[in-house]
This record gives C-alpha cells, structure tokens and sequence, in this order.
C-alpha cells in the first residue's frame, strides 16, 4: 500500500477512535439535564466519564497532529478555511473540559452543567457541519485557499449533517448511560436510547444517502453496517442487553466515519472546481517524513489502544447512583471532582 | 491592526497564558509523584495527606494547561495557515510524537490516578503518577524540539518551496533543543517550588499544620535551590549557543550596537534605536564576553554589524528585532529569576535546622515570591519569540509570510477578543478555586486510613 494510503486510513482510523470515544462524552453531556434531575444523579452522570474523558480527547489532538505530519497542505486549508466554527468548537471544548474538572469543586454546579450542556452539544452538532462540508466538497483556489465564507459552510446539508452526529452521539451516549449505570438511571437513559433510535437510524442513513460515496462497493458496505449496527443497538437496548447494544452503537459509529472517509478517497478536501482539490497526493508529506511516521505510529498506538482498554477495563464496574458509597479509599483522595464537603 | 498584528498578538497571549501552566504541571507533577513515593515507603501519614494536597491543586490547574493547550494544536493551522504549509512536513512529525507519546499517557494515566486510590493496588497507583509525571516531562521535549527548529532549523532541505523533513535525528536531537530543554524544566521546578513554598509559608503563618508545612516548605526551598543553579548554567549554555545562531538575538538583548571585543555585560541602557547607539549603558566590565564565549575577550558582534550582513545575505530589509523588549525581556527573565534564587537562599538559612522564622514579612515574602518564576518564564519566552523577529523559521521565512492569506481582520478580531476575554473569565475561576481548597488544606482523615469514607465522587 501506498504510505498516502496508510496515512489516510490512519487519520480515519483517528477520527473514528475520537467519535466512538468522545461521542458518548458528547451524548452524556447532552443527556446530563434531562436525566439527571436530583445532584446525586447528575454526579453519577458526569462519574460515568469522569476517568476517560481526557484520554477520549487526545484522540482529537491526535488526529489533529497526524494531519499537520502526514497532509500538511490539508491542516492549513482545513483550519484557516473553517475558521468561525473552529473558534466555536474549541470555545465549547474549553468550556465542557472546565465544567467536568471543576463542577464539583464549586460550591454551585448548576451553572456548570449549563456549562457541560453547551460544551457536548456544540461541537456534536458542529463537527457534523464540517464532515459534511468536506465531503460535499468546499470553494477553494489554485493555491488550495478558501474563498468562501461562513455562510458558504452553513448551507442545509451541512446543517443536516450537524443533526445527523448530534443524535448519533446523543443515542451512543443514552447507551452508555444505561450500559454504566444501574437503576432508575439507567432506566431512564435506555428509555431515552429507544425513543432516539428511529429517528437516529433515519437521519443518519439520509445524511449518508445524501452525501454519497460514488457508489463505491466499500462505501455501500460501510452505510450496510451503520444500518445494521444502529438497528441493533435499538433491538439490544429493548432486550436489555446492554453490552450488547453499546458494542452495535459503536460499531455504527465507526461505520459512518469509514463511510465518510471512502466517499472522501482519494480527495481530502475535494473544491467545487475539482482542479483544485487537494488530495492525498498533492496534500502529502514527503515519503521520508511518512516512514518516519508510520514507524512511529506502528510501535505507539497498539501500545496506546492497549493501555486505554485497560483503562475501561479497570473502571467497567457499574456505578450505583445515588447510594454509591462503597467502603472508599482513605481519604475522598485528590479527586479531581471531589465535592467540598467530602472530608 | 492589520490580520498579521492580530494573530501576532493571538499567538502571543494564548501561548503566554498556556504556559503559565504548563511549568507549574510539569514541576508540580514530579514533586507530587515524590510525595506518594515518600508515603508508600514509610507508610507515614504525613506523606500521603500532603500527596493529596497538592495533588487537588495540581490538577486544578492541570485542567488549565489542558484546555488552554487545545486551542494551540490548532492555532498553526487557523492563524498561520503558510507557515503550516511551509513547515508542516518538518514541524508536524514532533507535534504528531507528542501527541502520540505524550498526551495520551499523561490524560489516560491522570485519570487512573484520580479516580483509582481504590481500583488499583498501592503499587500500581503510585507507578500512574509517576507515567503522568513522565508523560509532561516528554511533551515538553517534543514540544521544544518543535519550536527550536524554528530558532535553528536543521535536518531539512528546501524543496517545492518548502521545508522537508531529511533527518528526524537531527531534529530530535537539534543542540537548541538539548539546551533549551534542561532550560524549561528547571524553569519548570523552580515555578513548583515557589508555589509550594509560598502556600507553605501561607500556612505556617497562620500556625495551621505547622510540622506538615514546615516539610513541604524544606521541600520546596531545596528544589527551589537547585533548579535555580540549573537554570543558570544551562541559561549560559544557551546564550552561548545562540550567538552562534542568532548572533542578533543576543546583540539586541545586549544593546550591543557594534562588534566588540571584552564586551561588558549591560546592567542598564538608554537606547537610540534610530541612529544605532546607546545614551546610558551601565556595564558589567568583561560581562557578556564571559557569558558568550567564555572567555574575556571574546568578540562578540554588535546590532550595526549583523544587520550589515544580513542585508547582504537575505537581500534589504530590517533584521533587528525591537531591541528594548528584547534587552529587557532578556534582564527580568534573569532579574525574577535571581530574586527567586536569593529567597530560597534565605529562606534555607532560615529554617536551618527545623527553625522557623519568627517575623511575619519572611512569610509574607514567600507569599509574594510566588510569581517571580512566572514572570521569569513569561519574559524568557517573550526574548526567544520576539528576539527571532522578523523570522518565523530562522533565515527560512518571515512571519510576515507566515499568516493565514485567507484570513480577515474581523474574523481574527473576533477570536482573539474570544479567547482573551474567556480565557480572563477562567483565570478568575482557576484563581479562586485554589485559594479555596488552599483555605481549606490537607484533610485531617488521611491520619487514619481505615476509616470508611465515601468514594471519590463526582
Ligand atoms: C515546555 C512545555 C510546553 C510548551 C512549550 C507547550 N506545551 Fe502544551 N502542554 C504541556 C507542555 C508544553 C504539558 C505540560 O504537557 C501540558 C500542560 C498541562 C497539561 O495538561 O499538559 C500541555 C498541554 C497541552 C495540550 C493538551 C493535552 C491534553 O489534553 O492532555 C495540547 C494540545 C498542547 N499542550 C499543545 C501545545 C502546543 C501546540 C504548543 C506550542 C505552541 C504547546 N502546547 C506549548
Ligand atoms: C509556551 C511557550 C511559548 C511562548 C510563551 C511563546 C511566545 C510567543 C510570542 C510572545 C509570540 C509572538 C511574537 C511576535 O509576534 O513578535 C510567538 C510567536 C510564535 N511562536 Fe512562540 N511561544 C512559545 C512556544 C512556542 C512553541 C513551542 C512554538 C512551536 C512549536 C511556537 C511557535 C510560534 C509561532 C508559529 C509564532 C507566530 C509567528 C511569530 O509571530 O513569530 N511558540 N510566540
Ligand atoms: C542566569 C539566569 C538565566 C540565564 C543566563 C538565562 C538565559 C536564557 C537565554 C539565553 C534564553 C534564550 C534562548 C534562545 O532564545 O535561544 C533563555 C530563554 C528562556 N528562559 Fe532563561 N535564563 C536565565 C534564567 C531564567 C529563569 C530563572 C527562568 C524561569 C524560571 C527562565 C526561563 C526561560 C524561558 C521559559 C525561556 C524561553 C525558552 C527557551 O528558549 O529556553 N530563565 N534564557
């Protein structure tokens, strides 16, 4: 294969782990109000991530950082093109990161999880607007600038796609809402997680639909299995086998990226004149820096991938709500969400 | 303003305030993995509730570092769009490491810490913070090998008017780097230690946790102590390296206007940048040769000189950096610095053999010494930014060619009055919350570890 191959399939692969990972954050956030009524729950809520949160994140600054590696042209037009939403992302992501680590050291939290809210749901919606924007394909100019405009991004297809991610996190987070919890919680949130689901599956599937994948055979395998993966979270979720139906919402996730990112091949940011697209030819780095980076990247992300599991693995209990008050460690400890009054 | 001016000023502010947490992480990491280490050995309970302490103030501003940091990964791309697209086959490849090398074991491991005192076994718990402690330290290498690339770009050729990348080695191992490195993280500790000991000094005047703090503020003035001989020696070893490099840079941090030989070190100049000449110049006799080349008569080239052969090398244009906020930046990096060092000095004479000053203003000092090592930090990176102009990449390009040729002026108006104004708001929050869980310090139930408590909530 190609090492322009290998580092789009890297930066897909990159992008996946950060919405499978970081959707269900978004869709906790987005879940937090109307789950969680009493403080007690609310804490149980924001628990559920609480451990992970960061990890999921550095998914983001990852791909972020492969991208200026492997397609620098790309990250320039990418960024100082899509400029406004950028700044409106990293304001909301500032914001939730803020809100999860501190809330509970404040003497108030309502204003926290106000602050949460908004953090999980701008950028749910707003990375929907900018996949779709770079599928659909942006104004660009012999020297791959943008000419275009903010408005020129939010046109009713992308804004579609911005509700298509929006209620694909928001059910991937309802799902892991019951999948962690116990209880009336997570009653509530599997409740929450079938009436989502249709309306998820059909908006989703349009999006995609819509955004095409020049009928590509992968493509059509890709949109089979967001189908697929979406059904049977809603079929799992009213069995009540939880596991079950987080591991078909994941699935869908990584489904819908791996569709994205083959209608996309071998553009990376296709321009309405396709003269001008950027590709993963011409928006590469030099073989040499490619070497060097997917030997890089061969040793670390196994060892990554490996660590972060174990991660789930040491924190899958589930957490009881309200009553959880399990014979602790000495002290509340340095919790970064200690409440005040723990001592 | 014009868009160039605004991203210079959004650059400058965001990464000014990014790293007025990024030292105190780094430094605070160690010495709170220190703590823990002290406690799983002895077992005495002193360690572990100082652990927790300043482990709950750590992370307070951790979550700083980490939401200020954000916006940095992408501000190349937002701001400086050329820039990326000239450097991104060089510069990428270290950003790309510490994000795959770094950030993922520093967050993972974070949260393992936090939230696993009663997931993971004594052993297991403690090596978390020391991977977390680890992961900081190597983020700032990479981050570092990055930006000295930009101060001495190596391992590259020009192709396709860009920079590629033809020797990772010798970006990773650039001597700017390997200087600069020890450099920050004896910044680093230097800023940790100034904060323990001043938060120490807080508590002992007011009688609270006397022997507690007493060990916490030993502890800081050792590491205070140190790193500020550390920071000096490999300061010196830097300037050296860089009037090789950037002869300019050190010329304007000297005012040094034409080639000298023993060229005395500037205490205090009144400068004529128009006509090329100092007014006032108090010097140090002997003082910058010493410094520059080790030796006392060494030549050390002058403002005048260098832009003489600039001109003819890079064609016309003006090389000088702004030479005031260069010489100053320069004199209070090393001025806040040498106040800190002085206080550590004072204060280990001072509680010499478990003594404890009688005097309030010892305290009160200590208190106020917090910021020295933040200034000095702000100022070091203020002279290595500003001291490079008008160069982005050394003698590779220009910030002027470095921006975003797309972006408009209201556009970068508006995200850099965004990012100010929110980044105003946090510091008040950041502010506040550590005073508060100051007020309320270490927890009297770390004594009797038994006890059954609730868990780490949320
Ligand atoms: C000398 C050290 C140093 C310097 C010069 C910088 N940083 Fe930094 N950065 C760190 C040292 C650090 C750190 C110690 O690793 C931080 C601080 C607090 C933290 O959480 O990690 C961090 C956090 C941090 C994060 C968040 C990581 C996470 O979520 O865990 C990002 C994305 C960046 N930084 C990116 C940058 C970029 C692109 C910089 C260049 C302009 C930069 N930093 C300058
Ligand atoms: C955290 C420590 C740092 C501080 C405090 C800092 C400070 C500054 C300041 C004040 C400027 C504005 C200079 C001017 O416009 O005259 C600047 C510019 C710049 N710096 Fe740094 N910097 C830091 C680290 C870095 C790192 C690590 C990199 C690269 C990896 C970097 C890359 C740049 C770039 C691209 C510019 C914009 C172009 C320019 O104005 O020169 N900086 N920095
Ligand atoms: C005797 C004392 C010191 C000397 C001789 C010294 C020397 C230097 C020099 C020459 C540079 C510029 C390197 C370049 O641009 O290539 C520098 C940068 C810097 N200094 Fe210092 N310094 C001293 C003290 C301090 C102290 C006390 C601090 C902070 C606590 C500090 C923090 C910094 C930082 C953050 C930078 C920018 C990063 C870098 O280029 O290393 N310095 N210092």
């Amino acid at each position: 294969m190609e090492l322009t191959t290998v580092w789009f399939v890297l930066i897909a692969v990159l992008w996946t782990g950060y919405f499978v990972l970081e959707g269900f954050d978004f869709g906790v956030g987005i879940l937090l109000p109307f789950l969680g009524r009493a403080e007690a729950e609310r804490r149980t809520i924001v628990k559920t991530i609480g451990p992970v949160w960061d990890g999921n994140e550095v998914w983001l600054l990852v791909a972020g950082g492969a991208t200026f590696a492997a397609f620098p042209e790309w990250y320039a037009t990418l960024f100082s093109g899509f400029y406004l939403p950028l700044f409106l992302i990293l304001l909301a992501l500032i914001a939730r990161g803020v809100a999860l680590e501190y809330r509970s050291k404040s003497d108030s939290t309502r204003g926290w999880d106000r602050t949460f809210f908004w953090g999980s749901l701008g950028p749910a919606f707003l990375w929907g607007v900018a996949f779709a924007n770079i599928v659909r394909g942006v104004p660009l100019d012999t020297n791959h600038e943008y000419t275009g405009t903010l408005l020129t991004l939010l046109n009713p297809f992308a804004l579609f796609g911005g509700l298509a991610t929006l209620l694909l996190c928001t059910l991937h987070g309802a799902i892991f809402l019951a999948l962690r919890t116990t209880g009336e919680l997570r009653l509530g949130a599997s409740r929450m997680a079938k009436s989502l689901a249709p309306v998820t599956i059909l908006v989703v599937m349009a999006f995609l639909l819509a955004a095409g994948g020049g009928g590509r055979p992968v493509w059509w395998a890709a949109v089979a299995l967001v189908a697929l993966g979406l059904i049977g979270a809603l079929a799992a979720t009213m069995r009540g086998r939880d596991g079950w139906a987080f591991t078909a919402s994941a699935l869908a996730v990584v489904a819908v990226v791996a569709a994205l990112f083959t209608g996309l091949w071998p553009n990376v940011l296709p321009a309405l004149d396709p003269a001008n697209s950027l590709t993963v030819t011409n928006a590469a780095s030099t073989p040499y820096t490619l070497t060097v980076m997917t030997w890089v990247a061969a040793v670390f992300t196994p060892v990554v991938l490996a660590y972060q599991a174990w991660t789930y693995w040491v924190f899958r209990r589930r957490l009881t709500g309200p009553s959880d008050v399990p014979v602790g460690p000495p002290d509340v400890g340095p919790s970064s969400l200690m409440p005040v009054d723990g001592r | 303003m014009d868009v160039l001016d605004l991203s210079r000023w959004q650059f400058g502010i965001t990464t000014v305030y990014h790293f007025l947490f990024v030292p105190l992480t780094i430094g605070l990491s160690i010495i709170v993995a220190g703590l823990q280490t002290a406690w799983y050995r002895t077992k005495k309970p002193e360690y572990l509730r100082l652990t927790r302490f300043w482990g709950r103030l750590f992370l307070i501003n951790f979550a700083m570092g980490v939401v200020t940091g954000i916006v940095q990964e992408f501000q190349f791309g937002m701001n400086w769009s050329d820039y990326s697209r000239f450097v991104g086959d060089v510069f990428g490849a270290p950003l790309a490491m510490e994000g795959l090398m770094a950030f993922f074991l520093e967050s993972t491991f974070l949260g393992l810490w936090i939230f696993g005192w009663d997931k993971l076994s004594p052993k297991l718990h403690l090596a978390t913070i020391w991977v977390a402690a680890i992961g900081t330290n190597v983020s700032a290498y990479f981050i570092l090998a990055a930006n000295s690339w930009m101060q001495h770009p190596v391992g590259y050729r020009i192709n396709n008017g860009r920079a590629e990348l033809t020797d990772i080695w010798a970006v990773l191992t650039n001597p700017t780097t390997l200087v600069t490195f020890p450099h920050v993280i004896f910044g680093a500790f230097l800023t940790a230690a100034a904060f323990v000991l001043g938060i120490s000094a807080w508590f002992l005047l007011r009688k609270r946790d006397v022997d507690l703090f007493r060990t916490s503020a030993r502890l800081a003035l050792v590491v205070s102590l140190v790193s500020a001989i550390g920071v000096s020696f490999s300061g010196h070893w830097q300037a050296q390296i860089m009037t090789e490099q950037q002869p300019m840079k050190m010329a304007a941090a000297e005012a040094l206007w034409e080639d000298e030989s023993a060229a005395g070190f500037s205490l205090f100049a009144v400068g004529d940048v128009e006509n090329g000449r100092n007014h006032v110049n108090l010097q140090i006799p002997y003082g910058l040769s010493l410094l520059s080349t080790n030796t006392l008569h060494g030549k050390v080239e002058g403002i005048n000189d260098i832009q003489a052969r600039y001109q003819a090398l890079y064609g016309p244009g003006d090389y000088r950096p702004v030479v005031g906020l260069a010489y100053w930046s320069f004199r209070l990096m090393i001025g806040f610095g040498a106040l800190a060092a002085l206080l550590a000095l004072a204060g280990l004479w001072l509680t010499r053999r478990g003594r404890l000053p009688a005097g309030r203003w010892a305290y009160r000092l200590a208190i106020a010494g917090i910021g020295l090592p933040f200034l000095a930090n702000t100022m070091g990176w203020i002279f290595t930014e500003m001291g490079r102009q008008p160069w982005t990449v050394f003698g590779l390009m220009r910030t002027a060619a470095a921006v975003s040729p797309g972006a408009d002026v209201a556009s970068v108006a508006i995200t850099l009055a965004g990012f100010t104004l929110v980044y105003a708001v946090l510091a008040v929050i950041e502010v506040r919350l550590l005073l508060k869980f100051i007020r309320i310090g270490p927890h009297e139930q770390a004594a009797e570890p038994e006890a059954a408590l609730p868990a780490l909530s949320y």
